[in-house]
């Protein structure tokens, strides 16, 4: 597994064999709170960066997830569309939500490092 | 009624959820506070925005399980937003009845009832509790977002001798949940004796307080009215309570969706009428004999022809939810209507909704479509409320 890197989004990506894996930050789940529903993008469906592709919902609000990159979507977490709240109890692993093959795998070095990431959210 | 505002409690528009953070300062420009604000920041509130206050819209334990909590056990809520009056002199009642379709002359002291305050096109200005506390004296609760339209509206329509006073130095806590009526009977035997929709004035803890059995959760419970300065040490003194957790603006407002009952600024408003709004209950047997409140006219045009659009419970066949604003489409996939409350439904366990649809397509059963994010969702009318109200009788 690859270090974690961070969108400005609330997102997380992780590079498996080649692969993004995506999810929603700790910080985002902690904001939205109890999750409640889920909708992912269809596999092979093709996706910009910053575009909305997934929604996830709490009690109180829905909010759209964003592609971090550009790629294909080749893979979706049926485990958080089965138990929603996979992503409250395990944003940073299990509770991931799609996983994409990237156009411009050396983009993914360009997006936030963890530290970034941190300083970003204490300024927002 | 509502906890006061015209948005769901504390809900960001989607895609801006993360955006919480407000810097401190400016979340805090010209926000009024209640009594138990430094309370909700001690106890780790999330405050917002909302009817011009800073409110808690949870707590750390979240809005889940606050929901689940006034369900099970007693949940606190802090609903010293709301506009607190009284009114009083010879007449008084029949005074109100100018502006409401309710039978306050017929409202027995020490007995509290929901009504309306109307406009003169037979909308809904607000909607309000008014309680009985005999002696020609009536005491009013009416909703945050609109007390400083129902009050003037009230005192400009007042004969001589009968006076609207504020009580902007009382809080208001709502008790609520099935064993509000244990942790009550602990602090004052008297209230919790109380029938539902009964009111008494008790000194609790030293406080002089004013207690009515009702709520707005579909479940038993009291709202409780402590002068401002007793409001912290009193609200202590329930959360000390083994059944007492907090609970905040969200779970209030999953609650009452839940139960079915209207939130102001959302179901009901200024362009309402409350016939197709499901609330022509609220209009008193002899009320309908005279026909004599402000905008009683319209009113009473509509239940003689019947409604137009009908607000109707609405369940997705689905898991996702349709918050407001949700488009309804009818059997040929035409826009028929709006969803006017709607989201996740905890006690249910799955989505929820309610909204206007036209009469025809009012009955229960009725297949619908909800238009989510473009997508037509399958749903259903329903019959509400969706979780069994629980009050005392």
């Amino acid at each position: 597994m690859s270090e974690t890197r961070f969108t400005k989004d609330h997102e997380w990506v992780r590079l498996e064999d080649g692969i993004a894996v995506v999810g929603i930050t700790e910080h985002a789940q902690e904001a939205l709170g109890d999750v409640v529903f889920v909708d992912l993008p269809d596999a092979g469906r093709d996706v910009s960066e910053g575009e909305a592709v997934a929604v996830v919902e709490s009690v109180k609000a829905a909010s759209d997830v964003y592609s971090p990159l550009d790629g294909r979507v080749v893979e979706t977490n049926p485990a958080i569309v089965e138990d929603p709240a996979l992503v409250n109890r395990a944003a940073g692993g299990d509770g991931w939500f799609f996983k994409l093959e990237l156009s411009d795998p050396a983009a993914f070095d360009a997006l936030m490092d963890e530290a970034a990431y941190t300083a970003f959210l204490e300024t927002h | 009624m509502d906890r006061g505002g015209s948005h769901l409690p504390g809900i960001p528009p989607a895609g801006d959820l993360y955006a919480e953070r407000v810097p401190l300062a400016e979340a805090n420009a010209d926000l009024k506070t209640t009594p138990l604000d430094a309370l909700h920041r001690a106890l780790g509130g999330k405050m917002v925005p909302f009817a011009g206050y800073a409110m808690p819209v949870q707590y750390p334990a979240g809005i889940m399980a606050e929901h689940l909590h006034c369900r099970s056990g007693a949940a606190l809520f802090d609903v010293s937003h709301m506009g607190q009056a009284s009114l009083y002199g010879a007449g008084a009642a029949a005074a109100l009845e100018r502006l409401v379709p309710g039978d306050m002359q017929g409202l027995k002291p020490a007995r509290q009832r929901y009504t309306l305050l109307t406009t003169a096109a037979g909308t809904i200005l607000d909607d309000l509790m008014v309680a009985n506390l005999g002696n020609e004296r009536l005491f009013l609760v009416v909703n945050a977002s609109r007390k400083d339209i129902d009050l003037p509206h009230i005192a400009a329509h007042l004969p001589a001798g009968v006076t609207l006073a504020r009580h902007e130095d009382r809080a208001l806590l709502a008790l609520q949940g099935p064993a509000a009526a244990a942790v009550m009977a602990r602090l004052s035997p008297e209230v919790a004796a109380l029938p539902f929709m009964g009111v008494a004035t008790v000194l609790i803890d030293g406080a002089d307080c004013l207690v009515s059995r009702s709520g707005y959760t579909g479940e038993d419970g009291f709202e409780i009215s402590v002068p401002a300065e007793r409001a912290e040490a009193f609200a202590r003194l329930l959360l000390a309570q083994p059944e007492v957790q907090p609970a905040g603006l969200g779970a209030r407002d999953s609650l009452r969706l839940e139960a079915g009952l209207c939130l102001y600024g959302n179901d009901i408003d200024e362009t309402t009428n409350p016939v197709e709004a499901g609330l022509t209950w609220t209009i008193g047997k002899r009320r309908k004999t005279e026909w004599n409140f402000l905008g009683a006219e319209p009113i009473r045009a509509m239940l003689h022809d019947g409604p137009a659009r009908l607000r109707v419970g609405i369940l997705p066949d689905g898991r996702a939810p349709a918050r407001g604003h949700t488009e309804i489409a009818g059997p040929d996939g035409a826009v028929i209507g709006m969803v006017t409350s709607g989201g996740f439904g905890p006690s249910l366990g799955g989505p929820c909704a309610m909204g206007y649809v036209p009469a025809a397509l009012a009955a229960d059963g009725t297949a619908l479509s909800l238009i989510v994010r473009g997508k037509p969702l399958p749903a259903r009318v329903a019959p509400m409320p969706f979780v069994p109200h629980r009050y005392v009788r």
